[in-house]
């Protein structure tokens, strides 16, 4: 068994406590708990100095206005060096005029890729696929996405998952297929057969008594 | 360390930070908010002033020291 398989003991699943670490960034040394009571993106990418790759980070530079309007900070990760983070973000900066305003984790031992289940040995066994960890507040992985190397990601998906969350968070409801900002949600679903009685009878736009929508 | 360099030299974002402090202790959520920086820099941040002996911390208070105060005088 691989020294990767070996010490991969599972992936991180929604409703778990975010792995904690202590990373070399290249904004310092960072520790997961440094993030505590704002929202986090930690995401990674496979290497730097790649086409997909600064395309992504030109996306994610471009929507970083949007995130932290949402309280949320960004969190990028590879299997590369300090001193080629600085460099690519330096280089992406002289070509396209972008700064990269957020910390890149330089996880050369592989610490923080393993413990977040980044590596996946059918596409790499050196390098992380483009994984999205979505961290509340509270330090919980709320949603996860794994892309392939060769598939850049969404990053506006991202920002409207963050939005869904918050959304579900602040009003306790849930969101329908392709929700954005100002569409209706959907009420929870009765839990009890009065409940479900009830629901009929109640203001909300309903197919059944078990998919009701209504604005907030 | 992100905000003061092995010579004692403080970044900007390190200079902030101590600025922040300098009329009393205060907690990484008061000089956040004063200062600008994300929560995280401060926090990260106020560890490497930590063990660069230019604060002290209570809690989750941090106060200047002397050697802190003389790396802005």
């Amino acid at each position: 068994m691989d020294a990767v398989q070996e010490k991969n003991t599972g992936m991180p699943r929604i409703g778990d406590p975010a792995p904690s670490f202590e990373a070399v960034t290249t904004h310092g040394t960072l520790k997961l708990e440094d993030f505590k009571g704002t929202w986090l993106v930690l995401f990674s990418h496979p290497a730097d100095f790649t086409p997909v790759c600064t395309t992504e980070f030109i996306a994610f530079a471009e929507f970083f206005p949007e995130f932290k309007k949402r309280g949320v900070e960004l969190l990028g990760l590879s299997v590369d060096s300090l001193s080629s983070h600085i460099a690519w973000a330096r280089n992406i900066q002289e070509k396209t005029g972008i700064k990269i305003p957020f910390p890149i984790i330089a996880d050369l031992n592989k610490e923080v890729a393993i413990a977040y289940g980044m590596i996946h040995p059918g596409q790499s066994k050196t390098e992380t696929v483009r994984c999205v960890f979505i961290i509340d507040p509270d330090q919980i992985i709320r949603t996860i996405l794994y892309y392939p190397l060769s598939t850049g990601r969404n990053i506006r998906e991202i920002l409207r998952i963050v939005d869904c969350l918050q959304t579900t968070d602040a009003y306790k409801v849930a969101t329908p297929a392709n929700w954005k900002p100002g569409d209706k949600v959907i009420v929870p679903a009765p839990k009890t057969q009065e409940e479900a009685e009830e629901r009929m009878k109640q203001n909300y736009e309903c197919i059944d008594w078990y998919l009701c929508k209504k604005q907030i | 360390m992100s905000c003061i360099s092995a010579d004692g030299t403080l970044s900007e974002s390190g200079l902030k930070m101590v600025r922040a402090l300098k009329n009393g202790s205060r907690t990484p959520e008061d000089i956040a908010k004063e200062t600008g920086l994300p929560l995280f820099r401060v926090r990260s941040g106020l560890r490497d002033l930590l063990q660069a002996g230019a604060v002290t911390q209570d809690g989750n208070s941090y106060l200047l020291t002397e050697k802190g105060l003389a790396l802005i005088s």
